[in-house]
């Protein structure tokens, strides 16, 4: 199966308007959502059947057994992470402050702490007549990365199809990097603003560094045609294939605010979209 | 010498997995007796330095060489530390890369990836 | 009195309208806590800098007390440490410097060292905003260390405090909010922005944080976002219509609130707005 991720290094920028239309133009029959902090393909995708949702576990979390505790406060002594909460004789665990390290257990005199596993995420896959795999991690969690890496798993194994659209997560960490091993193309989708160039830079960095093919296309590129100039001088001295650019379109967010891809709307940004489209094909499909 | 790869099957005829960390199993076979073990790796179900985990088990079964497709920076630390040489699969099973292993056609791994962590 | 402001992703106008108030209100502070992608200073342009270094603990292991007992390698719950030929080796950028090693080595063969793993940038600029910045080293798993140094800054309570926080709704962002006084939550009027608002808005209610809303980019015509704030009693203190005059602003690194007199207009009712929302 061939994959091909949407990236953008900032957030905001068009990337999910992008993937969605991706998948239309090109009736993806299998495509996944890699943002699992924030996931929002699933608005535009119009997956009508219920989802297959699995449990993500994330690391684990203490527990204090009330009964046991003898209220020491060597556990509160010894957290780095202020993962353990004091409320007069009562000690007990805070699982947004909670690392998972078990240094409370070790140390508690009791045994009164046990580590625990704790849901962090919720995957879900939809397997209609396409297939479309996503998650949400739960607020306050880390571990998105690991969380990507099954959502790309869910999407492999359950698709005998030939070409999928990834719809990336933003910035450069963990879920960014999980999300760009095995693709085989990236489209930055950037936006001609100064921290939309410095982001850019960063992910372009990312993506050479794992040898993945990656092309760019601008987004609102009417905000400011001196940035975008800028942004496209930059893709020609690093030979990197530029496809297009977009223009600011508020037809774009109507479209999205009713749940409709805008390749389904007659507007500029859609005409131009199809362009970035056919122009990346050649690189790709 | 001892001989360890990583397997997505506990089958001498199944592929060599991809992954080292994330590997479900790890065969270590062993040249003189020719007799074959499987273990599944540690690593698999870990959080984070699943890589570390994974090499840590190959040092603890005191294999020599490694024939992988990939392996991370911080098990090639591992790895060295132990002074266990790591080589490149070319074929597509264990048997296969095990042959090829032995008549001295597989080369040294020499690039290694940052992890999956923010390493850039 | 600390103001939070925060958005459920990137690109909603989080650092513009954190900037334009940091500026509207005088003698501010502005603390970028944002510190995957601190964008904050390109635009307040802090001058005299000073850096602050910060760092986290990390094992050395004293090879003459080691007995090779291996408690340290087979507690740590982060697979930061190998054992090879009797001796523990530690993976600096795994560890979580929580400690455990340390603690439990029968013979205290381990002791803790400082590592670099970011800085806290703290400068004025022109108009006297003090800008802090948290920058985080690339390739660095925990930007909470660097947050939490960012946030200690000695501020005089009377004045305006600015916290801008890192997108989403990860612990980074309950850290950065913990301290707050009020949050302000900036929404896209769009399905995307309501949908990602939903889950911060639940975060500063989890946190028991007053707060109130900023449409940016749109107007009040978006139904589900009106009806969601109105059912559960949530203030929309401004909307800041798109226009194309405030992106090219802000996209060559200027301030709204100095170009452009609606703008200082609107960031300065807004500022009201949040005083009198405090006081109630």
């Amino acid at each position: 199966m061939k994959k091909l991720l949407i990236l953008s290094g900032k957030g905001g920028t068009g990337k999910t308007t992008t993937a969605a239309a991706f998948i239309d133009f090109s009736n993806a029959e299998a495509f996944a959502d890699c943002d699992v902090d924030a996931p929002n393909l699933h608005l535009l995708v119009g997956m009508k059947g219920r989802a297959k949702k699995t449990h993500f576990y994330g690391s684990e979390k203490a527990n204090i057994d009330d009964k046991k505790c003898v209220s020491c406060g060597i556990c509160y002594q010894n957290c780095r992470f202020q993962g353990i909460i004091r409320e007069g004789e009562r000690y007990s665990v805070n699982p947004f402050a909670c690392e998972g390290c078990g240094v409370c257990m070790y140390t508690c005199p009791q045994s009164a702490v046990t580590m625990e596993e704790d849901v962090a995420g919720v995957l879900a896959l939809y397997h209609e007549e396409r297939l479309f795999s996503t998650a949400k991690l739960k607020m306050g969690r880390g571990n998105s990365g690991k969380l990507v890496t099954e959502v790309k798993k869910q999407l492999e194994t359950g698709s005998s199809g030939r070409f999928a659209i990834i719809d990336g997560s933003p910035g450069i960490g963990c879920p960014v990097i999980a999300s760009i091993s095995g693709v085989d193309m990236v489209l930055i989708v950037a936006e001609p603003s100064l921290s939309g160039i410095s982001d850019m830079k960063r992910i372009l960095r990312t993506a050479e560094f794992f040898q993945v093919k990656t092309a760019v296309c601008i987004n609102k590129y009417d905000t400011c045609i001196e940035n975008a100039e800028k942004i496209k001088k930059l893709c020609q001295r690093e030979e990197i294939p530029f496809v297009g650019c977009i223009p600011y379109d508020d037809k774009v967010s109507a479209a999205i605010n009713e749940g409709q891809s805008i390749a389904n709307i007659n507007c500029p940004a859609r005409d131009a979209l199809y362009e970035v489209y056919e122009n990346i094909k050649v690189y790709f499909i | 010498m001892k001989i360890a790869i990583p397997m997505n099957e506990m089958l001498m005829e199944a592929e060599v997995c991809v992954s080292f960390g994330r590997a479900p199993y790890f065969l270590v076979y062993d040249t003189q007796s020719e007799a074959s073990t499987f273990f599944e790796n540690p690593g698999a179900v870990s959080q984070g330095g699943a890589g570390i985990k994974a090499a840590q088990s190959i040092v603890d079964a005191m294999a020599e060489a490694l024939l992988t497709v990939r392996c991370g920076e911080n098990s090639v630390e591992v790895f060295q530390a132990a002074g266990i040489k790591v080589y490149k699969t070319t074929e597509v099973t264990a048997k296969e890369n095990i042959q090829a292993f032995q008549k001295g056609q597989l080369a040294p791994l020499n690039h290694f990836h940052g992890g999956f962590h923010g390493k850039i | 009195m600390k103001i939070a402001v925060l958005s459920g992703k990137g690109g909603t106008g989080k650092t513009f309208v954190s900037v334009n108030l940091a500026i509207t209100a005088k003698n501010s502070v502005y603390i970028d806590c944002d510190v995957e992608e601190p964008n904050g200073r390109l635009f307040l342009k802090p001058e005299k800098s000073v850096l602050e270094e910060v760092y986290t603990q990390l094992p050395q292991v004293l090879e003459g007390k080691c007995i090779g007992c291996r408690k340290c390698v087979d507690s740590c719950r982060f697979n930061a440490m190998g054992f090879i030929k009797n001796k523990p080796l530690v993976f600096p950028e795994v560890c979580h410097s929580c400690g455990a090693c340390s603690l439990l080595c029968p013979t205290g063969a381990i002791f803790e060292v400082k590592r670099p793993i970011g800085v806290v940038e703290s400068g004025k600029n022109k108009k006297g905003v003090q800008v802090i910045t948290g920058i985080l080293n690339i390739g660095e798993a925990s930007g909470i260390p660097i947050i939490q140094k960012a946030l200690v800054t000695k501020v005089i309570e009377e004045n305006i405090t600015i916290i801008d926080c890192p997108p989403g709704s990860a612990c980074t962002v309950m850290e950065s909010v913990q301290a707050a006084d009020y949050c302000l939550l900036v929404v896209e009027a769009t399905t995307f922005g309501f949908h990602n608002f939903k889950m911060v808005y639940e975060l500063v209610s989890l946190l028991q944080k007053p707060c109130g809303v900023v449409i940016n980019k749109g107007n009040y015509s978006y139904t589900p976002l009106m009806n969601y704030c109105k059912e559960n009693n949530i203030a929309i203190l401004c909307c800041i219509p798109y226009q194309e005059k405030l992106a090219r602003i802000g996209a060559n690194g200027e301030l709204a609130c100095e170009k452009d007199d609606e703008a200082q207009v609107l960031f300065s009712t807004l500022l009201d707005r949040i005083r009198m929302e405090v006081g109630r």
